[in-house]
This record gives structure tokens, sequence and C-alpha cells, in this order.
């Protein structure tokens, strides 16, 4: 039989992607290490913010468009440090024309700088806009099951919950409710946040999640590439545990030789 | 005339447009977005767009980000 996880492929508005891992593209030590990582997970899509512009300072800095090979990878911008419908909006429309018509963005709203959740009214209300306004929004979100449905059928092209808070490595506090959110799903679910290391990686792949989401996991590890490599991989084997089906948890032992043929 | 780029003051000549304030700042060829009083100015029109005093400008790029 051929090995189905090679071959099935995350779709998200209409786009094919091989890789169910996306990854951030901050808190690097340098644009060198940026793009090494990156490579080595072996996303298609990588996220970027948008920001001024220095002046006067270092004009030809290297920028990371220009460190990034861009035919190689979808990039999402994101509307992070936004904490209101205005500038997440703004951002996005900014995005669009930085990128020569790019439609493809990852939505969040913040509510606290302490936990970084989500702002879940103004999140609902900047989805609206930016889908009227011809957006592609992947949105940030918590894991409220009832949410994630009402941005799915707002039209939003993929749902990304958090595991636990933005860069707090905490992994998948609420399995259930990701299980929940993934079961009734229509649209790509990708854990956005909260990931800390390869098995937290897997978790969520096991539990039907259709990608992942993460920056600080990897480049905050003390070798980042080699973190990158272990999320590539930990990304692949929770996919191709979550469709191979995993055996149930029984109490007791079941011997794994048979008991006929013994001779003792 | 004086106009807000950055969020920084500066004073800049009368007809100013926004090719000559990019060549300004050593800006020119690089990957980026104007808005101005939050309007977006499309790249196309960048040569005859002129500023007006008090215009309020952002020049964005894209950095790292999760």
């Amino acid at each position: 039989m051929s090995n189905r996880s090679s071959e099935e492929l995350l779709t998200i508005a209409g786009v094919e992607y091989r890789s169910r891992l996306l990854v951030g593209t901050g808190k690097y030590r340098d644009l060198a290490e940026t793009k090494a990582a990156v490579e080595m997970s072996g996303a298609q899509i990588i996220t970027v913010a948008i920001r001024r512009t220095n002046l006067g300072q270092n004009p030809n800095e290297p920028n990371l468009l220009d460190a990034i090979p861009l035919d190689r990878y979808t990039l999402l911008p994101n509307t992070a440090g936004c904490y209101n419908v205005e500038d997440a909006v703004r951002t996005c429309r900014l995005a669009r024309e930085l990128l020569d018509g790019h439609d493809l963005v990852k939505l969040e709203v913040l509510g606290d700088e302490q936990t970084l959740f989500p702002d879940i009214p103004a999140t609902l209300e900047a989805a609206k806009i930016l889908i009227d306004d011809g957006f592609k929004v992947m949105v940030y979100t918590n894991d409220d099951p009832i949410i994630a449905k009402r941005l799915e059928q707002m039209g939003c092209v993929a749902v990304m919950p958090l595991a636990a808070p933005i860069g707090s490595g905490l992994g998948i506090r609420n399995p259930y409710n990701i299980l929940t959110i993934v079961e009734n799903a229509s649209v790509p679910i990708i854990v956005d946040a909260g990931v800390g290391t390869a098995s937290d990686a897997a978790i969520a792949m096991e539990l039907g999640c259709d990608g992942l989401l993460m920056n600080t996991a990897i480049a905050g590890a003390k070798q980042p590439v080699l973190m990158a490599e272990a999320m590539r991989k930990a990304t692949e084997a929770g996919r191709a545990a979550y469709l191979a089906g995993r055996i149930p948890r029984k109490r007791y032992a079941s011997a794994s030789s048979p008991i006929d043929g013994t001779f003792f | 005339m004086e106009i807000m780029v950055n969020g920084e003051s500066r004073e800049v000549a009368d007809d100013l447009n926004v090719d000559a304030l990019l060549e300004m700042l050593d800006l020119v060829g690089k990957r980026l977005a104007v808005e101005v009083n939050l309007e977006i100015i499309p790249r196309s029109t960048f040569a005859k767009h002129r500023f007006n005093a008090g215009d309020r400008i952002e020049i964005v790029h894209a950095i790292g980000g999760g």
C-alpha cells in the first residue's frame, strides 16, 4: 500500500501544500538563521509582520524579503500587535499593496498584552470587513468550538485556534476543545501558538489538526535549525499516526506474543 | 512645508511627490508600501501623488514575524 501521508496535501483557499507546518520568521538571531531554519522546517507558508521602514539608519541593511527566496514560499502577512479592528484591517490592506495584490492574510486581533489572547468580538468584526474586501483570511482564535465554527461560516479560509498563549511553549492545553473544533470543521484547522517542543506538535497533529503554525518554539530553541527539523518530523509523524488510527487505550495488558504453542 | 514621515516631522519642498520622498530617504527600489493620512497610495501613482502640508505618511515593509 502506498504511503498516504506523503501524498495527501493541505489545501488552503484552493492552493495545495505538501507541508503542514507553517512557520513564523520573527525572533531569529539574524536573517541567515531565519533562512536556514525556515528551509529546514520544510514550511511552504511563512508569516511576516508589517512595520515601519527604518529611515536614515542603514538603508542598505538586508531585508527579510531580499534574504528569503520568495518564489519558494507563500507569504502570510500577519496583523500581530494589532489590538483593534482598524489597525488590523489597515495592516492587511498595506500588506496587500506591499505584496502586489497578495490577498492571503493571517488575522489576529489581540485583547491583552499579558496573555495575547484574541479579542473575539473585534476578530469577528475585522474578519467580516476583510472578507468583504476580498481577502482570504486565516484567523487566529481561541480554542472555543462555537467561535471557530462561526469564523468558518463567515468565510475564513482557515481557522487557527491557539493551543496555549503565544510564545508560552505550554503545549496543547485543551486537547478536547481542539478535537471538537477539528471534528466540526470543513476548513483547515491549524493550531497556532503555544507549541513548545516536538511532542506538542505531534499531539496536535494526532488530534487531526490540518496543520501547525509556530515561531517561538523554533526561533527560541538553543539550536533553532535543529528544532526546525524536529518540528518538521513531528508534524509528519503526528499526521501519519492520525491517518493510521491509533489503538484504543486499555487499562490492562494484552500480550504481543501468541499464547498458543508455548512449550512451558 | 512640514510633513510627518513614520512619526517624525520633516521639512520638505512644497511640491514633493512620493517618488521624490523615497529618493530623499534612500528607499528607491525597496519593497514597501506607502500610506498618506490612512489612504494607501498605489505604487503606480508614486510619481504624481504630491504631498500637502501636515500630511501623515507611513512607509512600511515586511519584517520577520510570527
